[in-house]
């Protein structure tokens, strides 16, 4: 029930009493209205803008937001009102659909934040009213197409899939020239072969020479041959890459019902048939008849032009107003035939000798040709001459721009994506290095973080420690998110260089050599998360130890933070981080792997991290540092 | 041809008039009346009476009467309903069958100045009747509803109108099936109960009578007592 007529129901109600006599039977009781309380003004507060209505008012869409109890999460005891966070313009759009019954929307307002709020307010835009409704959709629709504009953008310049077949990478390649080499060769060859072709058929017939007879002859019969090898090698091109596409297509009977494949077959056909075709002499005219249809092999270029296709497109969607364009151009046509053949019949010698003969002066002067090869001699003709060529002028330039915006508005929503991609591209870097920069700030806590810690146990002094203070609660409560994840997973966070350079650096040694044999017992050993003894004692590696994929540990009273900038110091945590080799080198050529390196503090009573404790070394301020070239390299998800 | 010299001929003289038209020249002989164009003034606007004035007149308090204005100058803002406003609204209440009949005798019953329309006066005082009113003012309320020509007593006919009106209310799919028979077996059984002497038309002693003794209709007009 429509809301307006909510306020009539009591009125309804109350007419029913006039059914009461009529009735033979007792009425049912009618309901109570519990709480029934007396209409009172609220004011719902908007991101401070104080907007107050009637309860009753809100309460006549109870399947809303704010006309049903959901609203009462919203209610602010102290101020007595109903704060709600969000945009104050359209939420008095979302207020006078409670009011009048219809839903507005203004035309300033952008598409998905309107969405947005109207999703936040349990309202459905169907009941956009007509006024603004067209509006509405046409934006939405608009929206729509450029959000898929980018999924398909985004699909296409999506990494390379490696599980594509070579069927797919073939079809891939024909598709986008620009994603390989070979595809861009294969681009411009068949691109040259076309323009030969086209320019051999053009240059055939012109005229070269002459024989003994004083004959002309053209070209193409004087050097028949070598126009015939250069047909052959040009329709062998095209035959090899018609069956190559048809070989990768995805789905071969859409491409043979293709537009392009079309053009592609009747490029080439009248070739072959044409082969078969030369011994017989009577069809030699047919045969002729099917050289014409070599020019079509320029409409191949059309895979080459972006601008051949949109203009191919513009035609195609401009069809009713070409339609109509044929359509008033005969009927102006007949009829001025009509008058004009009557007009000239009286005229002696007249041109004008039948009414089809008159087609043609009247398509010449109405497209205000005027070619003279027909002209009315009598005074009726004449002015109805004139009359035909005004007329024509206008026929003709009634459709033509309508075609033109189609052309431009086509033309521009192309030029809008191209630039959307290249605007895209921006984007993405700058999301990129939105996201490695909080990454960074994790890893540069982290080091901070375990810097202070260090230097707490060590008693140093305790001025760095202020440096830790700058980050907000938000950001440490994230970072300590982050190192519970790496807790969780037993895998820590590492530099995005410094995994590169490890990858390299392993990927060039492929064996564990020098391992020391207690490492290797650890192999499989991973801490817990908050363990402090771990039984494996590992060995240092000292730098004579060749580069190695230890997992070295060394006690350490200050904190060797790896930086990328000393490779050669990579320190490797404990056996937390043990990861096969073999996990290792996908690992590396994944490219979106990000891992953190972080040297172990010594006691291990006092970090949390798994490490080891070398025996010999004593918890002192001796600080071993091993020199491993390669270090463990850790596979984390990406961050 | 002489005849397509003479065509020629016109059709030159008949674009000089089209050119000439364009100049001016020709106004007086094109004469239009297009002064009627906008002089559609839209209906007055009108405004009710006082709010004292129409708590006087009826039984509600101001503060429902605030309500109820408020709803009714949503609805309409301009103060009236003309009967195919009010149509409407009632059909909306009735989505299965067709109440434009009904509605028809409602909007009579109301608008007792017979103004064509309903303001709000009209539309309060016959809700105060309804409402607020005892049981013998609803009950010639409803009398009145009934007699359609307003002559003081109920026919055959008229009841009938009005019953089949009710039963149109219902619309098609009901169970038992609609029958046409309906409105009429139910005007005579009416009859037998209201009509005392027998004489073919119910009068508004009669009516009052017969509804006062009958415990069924008393206490199905108070049903309706805490609708607003």
């Amino acid at each position: 029930m429509a809301a307006g007529v909510a306020a009539w129901l009591p009125f309804a109600r109350a007419a029913a009493i006039g059914w009461m006599p009529v009735a033979n039977c007792p009425m049912p009781l009618a309901p109570t209205e519990k709480n029934k309380r007396q209409d009172e003004l609220i004011i719902l507060n908007v991101s401070g803008r104080r907007f107050q209505t009637w309860r009753t008012t809100l309460e006549r869409y109870p399947d809303t937001l704010l006309g049903s109890t959901e609203k009462e999460f919203f209610f602010n005891e102290d101020t007595k009102e109903y704060f709600f966070d969000r945009d104050p313009e359209v939420f008095r759009c979302i207020l006078n659909f409670y009011r009048t019954g219809k839903l507005h929307y203004p035309r300033y307002e952008c598409i998905s934040a309107y969405d947005e709020e109207l999703a936040f307010y349990g309202i459905l835009p169907e009941i956009i009213g007509d006024c603004c409704y067209e509006e509405y959709k046409d934006r939405k629709r608009e929206n729509a197409e450029r959000l898929m504009d980018d999924n398909d953008s985004e699909n296409n310049q999506e990494g390379s899939m490696p599980s594509l077949s070579f069927r797919q990478t073939m079809w891939r390649a024909f598709e986008n020239p620009h994603t390989s080499t070979l595809a861009l060769v294969f681009y411009y060859v068949t691109g040259f072969f076309i323009a030969v072709s086209v320019i051999t058929n053009v240059v055939e017939t012109v005229p070269c020479g002459t024989v003994p007879g004083n004959k002309e002859l053209p070209c193409g019969e004087r050097y028949a041959v070598a126009f015939f090898c250069l047909d052959t090698a040009c329709v062998m091109i095209f035959t090899v890459e018609y069956l190559l596409r048809l070989f990768a297509a995805p789905s071969r009977y859409r491409f043979i019902r293709s537009v392009m494949s079309i053009i592609d077959v009747v490029a080439i056909m009248p070739y072959y048939i044409g082969l078969v075709m030369t011994n017989n002499e009577d069809v030699s005219g047919a045969f002729v008849t099917l050289r014409v249809f070599r020019v079509f092999r320029i409409f191949k270029f059309s895979r080459h032009s972006q601008g051949l296709r949109i203009l191919g497109y513009t035609l195609k969607s401009c069809a009713s107003e070409l339609g109509f364009l044929l359509f008033s151009l005969t009927m102006a046509i007949i009829i001025f035939a009509t008058v004009m053949f009557y007009a000239e019949k009286g005229s002696s010698a007249s041109k004008f000798t039948s009414i089809p003969a008159s087609f043609w002066y009247t398509i010449v002067t109405m497209t205000t040709l005027g070619y003279g090869d027909m002209v009315p001699k009598t005074i009726a003709g004449k002015i109805f001459g004139s009359i035909c060529s005004l007329s024509g002028v206008l026929v003709i330039a009634l459709p033509v721009p309508v075609i033109v915006s189609n052309f431009s508005r086509i033309y521009h929503q192309n030029q809008r994506a191209d630039k959307r991609r290249a605007q895209k591209k921006a984007r993405l870097a700058r999301i990129r290095v939105a996201k490695t920069g909080s990454s960074n700030a994790y890893l540069h806590s982290k080091r901070n973080g375990l810097l202070n810690e260090a230097l707490e146990l060590t008693g140093s002094t305790e001025d760095e420690q202020h440096t830790t203070k700058g980050t907000s609660l938000i950001e440490s409560q994230h970072h300590h998110l982050l190192h519970c994840l790496e807790k969780t997973t037993n895998h820590e966070f590492i530099d995005e260089q410094l995994f590169e350079q490890n990858c390299m650096e392993s990927s060039m040694q492929n064996y564990p050599s020098s391992r020391s044999p207690s490492l290797s017992s650890h192999h499989g050993l991973t801490t817990s998360c908050c363990s402090r003894r771990n039984k494996k004692t590992t060995h240092l590696p000292n730098s004579s130890v060749p580069a190695t994929r230890l997992r070295s540990m060394q006690e350490l009273s200050t904190i060797h933070i790896q930086c990328s900038e000393q490779p050669s110091l990579t320190t490797s945590r404990s056996s937390l981080n043990m990861k096969s080799d073999d996990g290792l080198r996908p690992n590396c050529k994944a490219a979106q792997i990000t891992t953190a390196i972080i040297s172990i503090p010594t006691p291990p009573a006092l970090t949390p991290e798994g490490e080891s404790r070398p025996p010999p070394s004593s918890p002192g301020h001796s600080t071993n540092i091993s020199t491993t070239t390669t270090s463990n390299i850790v596979k984390v998800s990406a961050l | 041809m002489e005849g397509m010299e003479l065509c020629a001929v016109a059709v030159v003289i008949l674009l000089f008039i089209a050119v000439l038209k364009q100049f001016g020249i020709l106004e007086p002989i094109s004469v239009e009346d297009t002064c009627d164009g906008d002089v559609e003034l839209s209906a007055a606007r009108h405004q009710p009476e006082g709010l004292e004035e129409l708590q006087a007149h009826t039984k509600f308090t101001k503060k429902e009467l605030q309500s109820l204005y408020r709803g009714f100058k949503n609805d309409c803002p301009s103060g009236h309903v003309d009967e195919e406003t009010f149509t409407l609204i009632y059909a909306q209440f009735f989505p299965q069958g067709d109440s434009s009949a009904y509605a028809h005798f409602l909007f009579n019953a109301f608008d007792a100045d017979g103004s064509g329309a309903l303001c709000f006066e009209d539309f309060v005082v016959g809700l105060s009747v309804l409402l607020r009113g005892t049981a013998q003012e609803k009950l010639k309320w409803a009398f009145n509803l009934y007699d359609i020509n307003k002559d003081g007593c109920i026919t055959k006919e008229e009841m009938l109108e009005i019953m089949k009106s009710i039963y149109d209310m219902m619309g098609r799919c009901t169970l038992p099936a609609p029958r046409d028979s309906a409105p009429a077996e139910h005007v005579e059984q009416f009859f037998q109960k209201m009509d005392r002497n027998g004489d073919g038309v119910v009068t508004y002693e009669e009516f009052l009578e017969t509804c006062q003794q009958d415990a069924d209709i008393m206490s199905s007009m108070q049903i309706f007592e805490n609708t607003i």
